[in-house]
């Protein structure tokens, strides 16, 4: 049996909603590749490090405000603005993380959701730069001359040709953080999970460790934040909000932690069932919840850590006789 | 190799470890014993940089170590093994093993490398020789006590140290591994020439390989020598083995 390459399959998948020729469906889907980085930098952290931050929006919203100011007043072009996003998100990542990694479990959240409310709070009331509560509308598309003089991308709405800008960008993203997860530092990262403790005593400096992920990690929402308040038309203060910080952690839960690409799965069926919900019902907070914990009893690895489950046992199901000890055997009551 | 001066450690007024000295000379094998509660696991966490002392000084291979941070006194080749299991659960036994490979190699800033191609010798060899090797891919958290046990020695091993200290390697083990564990801490310390300190309950697997005793009571140590002259301390009599017999 060959394996399938789910990673591309999915990615040609993305690449062909344009030529749905639906302005929704772009929408969805750019909002899901957008927040899937977001979701997927945050499960460095939480799946990855065992370090569960209440204030990822912080960075979300760093990185949507660098990018939006130095696209709209400063005239940068998109992708130097965008990368300054990150660089400025993981800045301030690495100067708050600082003073969170000295900080253990619930009193490390409880920092990470304070430095989170103070950089809303700064955003709110700094009226000259980032618009108060006004926030910055009307951030401007990047220019895609050379998207729109091409063959085929140049039938595209400008809607769309951000779309698949902001799908490669967030594909060259997660490749990176694979190959960060896979890397001896991804590693070392597992083993402060599992017991930061002995990490200590195989020669590791788990606060250093520790906050580079904040760091790495704070980048990549910062990215996510510059590409969503370019996707949104503009930024506002409650990107750094705390119930914003929430969402990721919704989206990992929802998809599971321990998987890869669980954190992006939850984020789809996170924003699909918020848009099915909200286009039938006024009372979709409560039908949402509702939903939630269903799903979560019913899929309590997480919907990625579920089916991969699954899928292992289906592979190891018609022939027994092979994997006896790798996989659970059901007793037979009367045997 | 490691030589300990008048170190002490207070907890809220109550005095765990009191003015301990001790040495042990590079390649020997020394244990440290007393009661419940007479300050072994605290003389270690001292050592391994887990607590700070309150006073005293400890110097490793004539480095002074006092109050150095746990990580930079693993660097420096000083391993350890707990008295309850401490390792990675959700790796498997090879993750493990690699880890520590990994992290005391210093590669562990390596963001770009896949790390499963890393030291696969070095571990399979270290796993082969600790008699773990079929149990390379199994789920560390899902062993047995006794193969967890092996795991962390595994892990302890890959750091390659010059000294290591194991608190209670037996414990909650059944005669029969006690006695397997035994043989390879001797065959393994052998091998690479390490120093060895442990603290043990177990007095037959004290006296069949320990070449030092070192007794602690109350925080203080209470008598330091060879296991014959140890044996026969007044001392100790009273307040140790006199309990047991």
């Amino acid at each position: 049996m060959t394996r399938i390459p789910w990673t591309l399959v999915v990615f040609i998948a993305g690449l062909a909603v344009p030529f749905l020729g639906s302005r929704f469906y772009t929408f969805v889907a750019s909002d899901i590749v957008i927040v899937s980085l977001f979701a997927m930098s945050l499960n460095l952290l939480l799946g990855y490090t065992g370090l569960v931050s209440f204030g990822h929006a912080a960075y979300f919203g760093i990185g949507a405000y660098t990018c939006a100011l130095l696209m709209k007043s400063a005239n940068v072009p998109f992708l130097p603005s965008l990368l300054a996003a990150g660089l400025m998100a993981g800045a301030f990542a690495l100067l708050f993380g600082f003073f969170c990694v000295r900080l253990t479990r619930i009193y490390f959240a409880m920092l990470t959701l304070a430095f989170a409310q103070i950089v809303w709070a700064i955003c709110f009331k700094w009226n000259d730069v980032t618009g108060g509560e006004q926030g910055l509308p009307n951030v401007p598309y990047p220019d895609m001359a050379w998207m729109s003089a091409a063959p085929i991308l140049g039938n595209f709405r400008v809607g769309d040709q951000f779309y698949l800008s902001a799908l490669i960008i967030v594909a060259l993203c997660f490749a990176a953080l694979r190959r960060i997860v896979d890397s001896p530092f991804g590693r070392v990262l597992t083993v402060i999970r599992d017991n930061p403790e002995r990490a200590q005593f195989i020669g590791v400096n788990v606060r250093a460790y520790q906050l580079a992920a904040f760091v790495v990690a704070g980048f990549f929402a910062g990215i996510s934040g510059g590409l969503f308040g370019i996707f949104n038309r503009g930024v506002f203060p409650d990107f750094a909000f705390w119930t914003k910080s929430a969402e990721p952690l919704i989206m990992t839960i929802l998809g599971g932690m321990g998987s890869f690409w669980g954190p992006a799965v939850g984020a789809a069926a996170f924003i699909v069932l918020n848009q099915q919900i909200t286009s039938f019902t006024e009372y979709w907070p409560l039908t949402m919840g509702t939903v939630l914990i269903v799903l979560l009893f019913v899929f309590p690895g997480g919907i990625a850590g579920t089916l991969t489950g699954l899928l292992a046992r289906l592979r190891a199901g018609p022939k027994p006789a092979n994997a006896p000890a790798s996989t659970p055997q059901m007793v037979k009551p009367n045997a | 190799m490691l030589e300990v001066y008048g170190v002490s450690k207070r907890f809220d007024g109550f005095t765990a470890v009191d003015g301990v000295d001790f040495s042990i000379g590079r390649g020997e094998i020394a244990a440290v014993i007393g009661p419940n509660g007479a300050g072994k696991s605290t003389f270690f966490n001292l050592i391994t940089g887990h607590l700070r002392p309150d006073a005293g000084r400890i110097i490793l291979k004539q480095r002074d170590i006092t109050g150095a941070p746990p990580h930079r006194i693993c660097l420096m080749g000083m391993g350890r093994s707990f008295q309850r299991t401490n390792i990675f659960p959700k790796l498997t036994v090879f993750e493990n093993v690699q880890a520590a490979f990994i992290t005391h190699r210093r590669r562990g800033a390596n963001f770009w490398d896949l790390s499963d191609r890393l030291y696969r010798g070095e571990t399979e060899a270290l796993l082969a020789s600790l008699g773990l090797a079929d149990k390379a891919d199994a789920l560390s958290g899902a062993l047995s006590h006794g193969n967890q046990k092996q795991v962390e020695l595994g892990i302890a091993l890959a750091c390659d140290p010059e000294i290591l200290l194991l608190d209670e390697p037996t414990a909650g083990m059944s005669a029969a591994e006690t006695r397997e564990t035994i043989r390879l801490l001797e065959r393994i310390a052998a091998e690479r020439g390490l120093t060895l300190l442990f603290t043990e309950h177990d007095m037959e697997v004290v006296f069949s390989i320990a070449q030092k005793i070192a007794v602690l009571h109350q925080g203080r140590l209470i008598a330091e020598g060879r296991p014959e002259a140890v044996q026969q301390n007044a001392d100790v009599r009273r307040v140790y083995l006199g309990e047991r017999h």
